[in-house]
């Protein structure tokens, strides 16, 4: 295959561990919750999963093996998003504190399971299923597979339910103005659970992703939690809009791979000097560009481009 | 136009509500008939608001009951309101600002229909179109002016079905022009055989529009009238009662002195709605000078502006400071100024003759000042426009200012009573720490002197009660002896001790010479208390009456009489 | 009717409390800890195989908290070193917490200022002859640095209004590769690893540790007066509590937050100084550890007060040696001491609930007499 192809392929397929976990964020976010423990809830995702298939994948047929441990790892990681919105929205503890003490247990717990793993029985032959229908490929499409396309259409799902239903339009309306929700009688409760539950859920199938299909290898999961913070940013990039981070991880994506696979590239441009230093600089620049769009957004101060007004604020009724 | 049918949606029976130890409510009985528009007429704290939200679900009743179409209901929140087809628009809109105007009606509606934007806008424009609203249905709500947004509160109440509108004061932030729409759209749909209620103060409005009208006062109902066969006369006696004498010492204004002239003061608030509309007084010391006026008729934005808080697009504000006689010193002027100065012939010595530094050394000039043989001749006259807080400060004017929102903006909640009396002073000395030994002592004195009710002066101030509250406040401000003092609403929910020693704080101010300037709301006090009242009506100054001679009705006439109309 | 009252009247009703007395506060955080001291054994049954094999060494599980952290003189010192730097840390955000400046970029700042100082004795150490002089340029590149990693938020916040967390939040991670890029240019050796420098070392007083928690504990109470006792403390605490009121007398808000994030990101770079010249003497992309998020917490439990911080960073430092020593022990991951602290910090936050809210729950028998 084409080396630039080969590349842009594998961008596009690295970029979609940033689609589950940003779509998972802006769903989140979207209900008033800026959740930062989107990382260690990314690395249960990838362990809850991993766990199902060292427990099932000798005895479950292959058909039903890929589903269920993909609905394992949405759970596991729902249950993670289940304990923070008790913490957040019934207990009304600070946000930022119990998203960075998610992110210390998600990823510590995720580190135990991990290293008690058999990588021959979870991951060698599941693998495989995980990378049909291009599974026997060697280039970059082997990386294209199930869970790829799950993730693109995640994040288009999440558009239309979030801007074309009603639906969204409660969900949005929570996120900005909670007490005019709760005063046309929407269970803003109710709302914030479901949707932190469901978009942990999908932001843990990012790190499931990764492991088991994106890279394969038994090492995978130490990244993991870098991810996540990125998926954070990427929700920036994307201007709270799912279907926008399909575009920003493929910037990620490329700036990413470019690092990785920079001798390659550097061989087929004359003018590009590639040194030791310039994967770090290529690395750093998804945080500046999201800084730049971040800095830019609030300038300009287009009101639908700014973060949810009331992220960040514990609701209570009774405060009004 | 008469109702055409009478018969009754809508029937309070002996409906009572407490907040602690206030009464808002009282055993009010009240009706409201198919197809009419019925005033619910009050002054402000009469509970019109507080009664009305009972019937569209905030509030739960202690007593009474309410009656739908003569059914007895239970209503215990928004949800249930409109269950029984009531919608409250509210004064302060609940909108989400980024959503467009027919995002805002559909929220929260429960239908069985599939969710279609374009058939929720369809439905808005035919909702707006029957009625006769202007509404663009994907307009965002952040690009709206108010009557706009408050067009969009009317509609989410009608796309929910509701037969029953209770409008909270709606004309309060519109232009005259927009009232007149808002009335022709009202009528129309009490054509179609809506029952609307508005709560009002306005007598001109309840005249015009509505078919009956009920009046509250003091959380009971005095009435109920056809609007056909009363007046103006007859509804303002209801709405404020007979005078109460108030006991409140008055002395005399003696020495009256030119303190602070208000000239032409202009003003905008942040939606670009002008608040505060060519704006002339003068407030002398050794006076207390009242501002009378229907809340948010500009009140607070005058008192912001004069502070510094509040930018004025037109306009002086002169602070005549009182320095006549006196002699000048370093505290206040550098020796460049006082040079300058000198040399415009502002000075006269102990002897009376003009001072001229012309040929003097400057040590000689130092000597001079420090010996107090530099006079003015004058008081010293300073434009505060355009000053920021501090730099008004930082003048040396003293001017206090006691604001409406205690906890919100007066005081720091969370903070003990002592760090809350350093909040105007922290500033003194040179010193990197603060010093908290004076504040200290500021608030062990006013705990005493203002009987303030608290466990320590080490007890965050959040924890008192509203009055003491206020007492801390009061007391901070009177205690820099200020040249003027602005209180706004000094007295709203304190009992009637705390009243009346408020009342003796303002005029133990005025006896020392201060300019106070007194926002109230209540007419009984204003007249009491104040020498001179400023009645303002939608951002204008209706007119400047004396205190000891007007009447009540008078100035509630003032208060309510619509001069733009009359342009 | 009867009916009808009901939903009026919730099964739990949550309303604000006035204040607890300090005693019952105390109490219900020492029973949120216990409780998750209990909850780790539980989870340590099913994740610590050595454990499950053999239930009787809990109590040795237990007594690894005291081992890891006390066992001997030496240990005992490291422990003391690893409260100071975590406090440090702490100590730095304080102001900007104070002031509801969610600033979560200690991280960032506190490796630019390891960079800085490590950087300036890897390049310039040999030929500065003066140990003092070449430790004061440390320190004040140190705290430039964080002050300048510190104040670009700060400025954006108070111009324009900028999203502050998330801001600072992507901070971290341009310095983080930062240092990776200095170390790529630096070390030539391309094994991108900054040796052990012998130069630009604080001395070593009683012991090589002692002058950093030395420096630190004075740090503290500096901080305390002037976070408590200084105008610029009062100002700060003001601008937090309420812009309206600070704006009300005159406090310029936008200098107060671009003064204090200048203050903060400069104490956050002097973290980095202590962690570069006096701990670490080298510099590395995990220089800081996660430790810059942990101080987020550490200052959180502690309501941000200065004092409060030696017990909560003490708190998380011992479960974390704790967990160390058990996973070593116990032949695990040394990933167990996240669990551990994680475990315990939903606790603590989680039980400041019942310390602010009270819990009413309706009595149901009592109604159901009624309506019989």
């Amino acid at each position: 295959m084409n080396a630039w192809l080969n590349f842009f392929i594998d961008a596009l397929a690295f970029g979609a561990v940033f689609i589950y976990g940003s779509t998972g964020e802006i769903i989140t976010e979207k209900a008033g919750h800026l959740n930062l423990g989107i990382p260690g809830i990314m690395c249960m995702g990838g362990a809850g999963g991993c766990l199902f298939l060292q427990l099932f994948a000798k005895t479950l047929p292959s058909v039903l093996l890929v589903p269920f441990a993909i609905v394992a790892s949405f759970l596991m990681a729902a249950l993670m998003g289940l304990i923070y919105s008790f913490m957040t929205v019934t207990l009304r503890a600070n946000q930022n504190v119990t998203g960075l003490a998610m992110t210390t247990f998600g990823s510590g717990l995720m580190m135990t399971i991990m290293s008690r793993l058999q990588a021959t029985v979870y991951l060698n032959k599941p693998k495989k299923m995980f990378r049909f229908p291009f599974a026997a490929r060697t280039d970059a499409l082997q990386r294209i597979g199930v869970m790829f396309f799950l993730a693109i259409a995640v994040a288009v799902v999440a558009s239309y339910l979030l801007y074309k239903t009603k639906l969204g339009l409660h969900l949005r309306a929570i996120g900005e103005n909670p007490a005019t929700a709760d005063a046309v009688g929407i269970n803003v409760t109710r709302y914030k659970y479901v949707a932190t539950c469901i978009g942990s859920g999908i932001a843990g199938l990012g790190g499931f992703y990764y492991i088991i299909d994106y890279m394969g290898s038994q090492e995978a999961y130490k990244s993991i939690e870098a991810f996540g913070w990125l998926a954070i940013a990427l929700v920036i990039f994307a201007l709270w809009r799912p279907h926008m981070t399909i575009l920003g991880s493929f910037v990620f994506g490329v700036l990413f791979c470019c690092s990785s696979s920079i001798s390659v590239i550097a061989s087929k441009i004359s003018w590009f000097n590639v040194t030791m230093s310039t994967t770090p600089i290529l690395k750093m620049l998804p945080y500046v560009v999201t800084i730049v769009v971040l800095v830019i957004s609030s300038i300009r101060n287009k009101r639908e481009n700014q973060p949810p007004a009331a992220l960040g604020v514990s609701y209570f009724r009774e405060d009004r | 136009m008469q109702a055409q049918n009478n018969d009754i949606v809508l029937e309070l029976r002996g409906i009572s509500k407490t907040f602690g130890s206030i009464r808002a409510n009282h055993d009010v009985n009240f009706d409201l008939r198919r197809g009419e528009i019925l005033s619910l007429l009050g002054e402000n704290g009469s509970g019109k608001t507080t009664l009305m939200n009972m019937v569209s679900g905030i509030y739960y009743p202690d007593a009474g009951q309410i009656l739908v179409n003569g059914e007895e209901v239970s209503i215990a929140s928004p949800h249930d309101a409109f269950k029984y087809k009531i919608g409250m628009i509210h004064q302060h809109f609940k909108l989400v600002d980024i959503f467009t105007a027919a995002e805002n009606i559909v929220l929260g509606v429960e239908s069985e229909e599939k969710f279609n934007m374009n058939e929720v806008n369809k439905r808005v424009l035919e909702i707006s179109e029957k009625y006769g609203f202007h509404i663009d249905p994907t307009k965002k709500i952040y690009d709206m002016s108010v009557s706009e947004k408050q067009t969009v509160e009317i509609i989410k109440v009608l796309y929910r079905g509701a037969d029953i509108l209770i409008l909270d004061e709606p004309t309060a932030v519109l232009t005259p022009q927009e009232v007149q729409k808002l009335f022709a759209v009202l009528r129309n749909m009490r054509n179609d055989g809506k029952s609307i209620i508005i709560i009002t103060h306005k007598l001109h409005e309840v005249l015009a529009l509505s078919d009956r009208v009920s009046v509250l006062r003091k959380g009971e109902s005095i009435g109920t009238v056809n609007t056909k066969e009363t007046s103006e006369s007859k509804l303002t006696e209801m709405m404020v009662g007979k005078k109460v004498t108030l006991n409140i010492d008055r002395s005399d204004v003696t020495n009256a002195e030119e303190r602070l002239a208000i000239q032409n003061l202009t003003a905008f608030n942040q939606e670009g709605v002008k608040v505060l509309d060519d704006i002339n007084f003068t407030a002398f010391g050794g006076e207390i000078l009242g501002i009378a006026g229907i809340a948010g008729s500009g009140q607070r934005e005058l008192l912001e502006a004069i502070a510094g808080l509040q930018p004025i697009s037109d306009g002086q504000i002169i602070f005549h400071r009182p320095k006549k006689n006196l002699p000048v010193t370093f505290f206040h002027k550098s020796l460049f100024e006082i040079k300058e100065m000198a040399k415009e012939g502002k000075f006269h010595d102990k002897e009376g003759k003009p001072v001229s530094f012309v040929g003097k050394t400057t040590s000689t000039i130092v000597k001079e000042v420090n010996d107090g043989n530099v006079i003015f001749n004058d008081d010293e006259i300073m434009n505060l426009r355009d000053k920021t807080p501090l730099q008004i400060r930082e003048l040396g004017v003293r001017l206090s200012f006691v604001p409406e929102d205690r906890l919100g903006m007066g005081l720091v909640g969370n903070m003990n009573l002592t760090d809350n009396m350093m909040l105007r002073s922290y500033r003194k000395g040179k010193s990197v720490f603060v010093n908290r030994k004076n504040p200290e002592n500021l608030a062990t004195k006013v705990v005493h002197d203002l009987e303030v009710v608290t466990p320590s002066i080490k007890t965050p101030v959040r924890r008192l009660s509203g009055g003491n509250v206020q007492k801390v406040l009061v007391g901070r401000e009177i205690a820099s002896a200020p040249k003027v003092l602005m209180a706004a609403y000094p007295v709203r929910g304190l009992d009637i001790n705390s009243s009346y020693l408020i009342y003796n704080l303002l005029n133990e101010q005025k006896k020392n010479g201060t300019a106070v300037i007194f926002v109230g709301e209540d007419l009984d006090v204003l007249l009491a208390l104040c020498d001179r009242i400023v009645v303002m009506n939608s951002g204008c100054v209706s007119e400047i009456v004396d205190a000891r001679s007007v009447t009540k009705e008078e100035v509630g006439f003032l208060m309510t009489k619509n001069t733009k109309e009359a342009e | 009717m009867e009916n009808q009252n009901k939903k009026r009247e919730p099964l739990l009703h949550i309303t604000k409390r006035a204040v607890m007395p300090v005693w019952q506060q105390a109490l219900i955080r020492a029973g949120a800890i216990l409780s998750a001291m209990i909850l780790c054994g539980v989870l340590a049954f099913i994740l610590i195989p050595k454990l499950s094999a053999n239930p009787s060494r809990i109590g040795e599980f237990y007594s690894c908290f005291f081992k890891g952290n006390f066992k001997t003189v030496e240990i005992t010192w490291a422990f003391f070193k690893d409260v100071a730097v975590l406090l440090c840390i702490s100590l730095a955000i304080t102001p900007a917490f104070r002031m509801k400046f969610w600033n979560i970029g200690a991280e960032g700042q506190v490796l630019v200022g390891v960079l800085a100082a490590e950087g300036i004795a890897y390049l310039y150490g040999s030929r500065i002859q003066s140990n003092f002089v070449l430790l004061l340029l440390m320190l004040v590149a140190a705290i430039v640095s964080g002050a300048l990693w510190g104040v670009i938020p700060a400025v954006f916040k108070a111009k324009w209004g900028t999203n502050e967390t998330l801001f600072t939040l992507m901070m971290n991670y341009v310095a983080t590769y930062l240092v990776i890029y200095c170390l790529s240019k630096w070390i030539t050796s391309g094994s991108m690893v900054m040796p052990k420098l012998q130069v630009g070392v604080l001395p070593s007083f009683v012991n090589q540790y002692f002058s950093t928690i030395l420096l630190v504990l004075t740090l503290t109470v500096v901080l305390y007066f002037y976070l408590n006792y200084s105008k610029h403390g009062y100002e700060i605490s003001v601008v937090g509590e309420s812009e309206n009121t600070a704006k009300y007398i005159g406090i310029d808000v936008k200098k107060v937050i671009i003064r204090t994030m200048i203050l903060s990101g400069a104490l956050c770079g002097f973290a980095g100084f202590l962690i570069g010249a006096g701990v670490n003497n080298s510099v590395s992309d995990t220089s800081v550890g996660g430790r810059g998020f942990t101080a987020i917490m550490v200052s959180w439990l502690a309501k941000f007060s200065p004092l409060f911080m030696l017990l909560t960073s003490a708190l998380i430092v011992f479960l974390d040696r704790g967990a160390s020593e058990i996973a070593s022990v116990f032949d695990v991951t040394g990933a167990l001491t996240d669990i551990f602290v994680g475990l315990t910090l939903f606790f603590v936050i989680g039980c400041e609930f019942f310390i602010n809210y009270r819990l009413h729950i309706r009595n149901i028998f009592k109604k159901e007499e009624k309506a019989a």
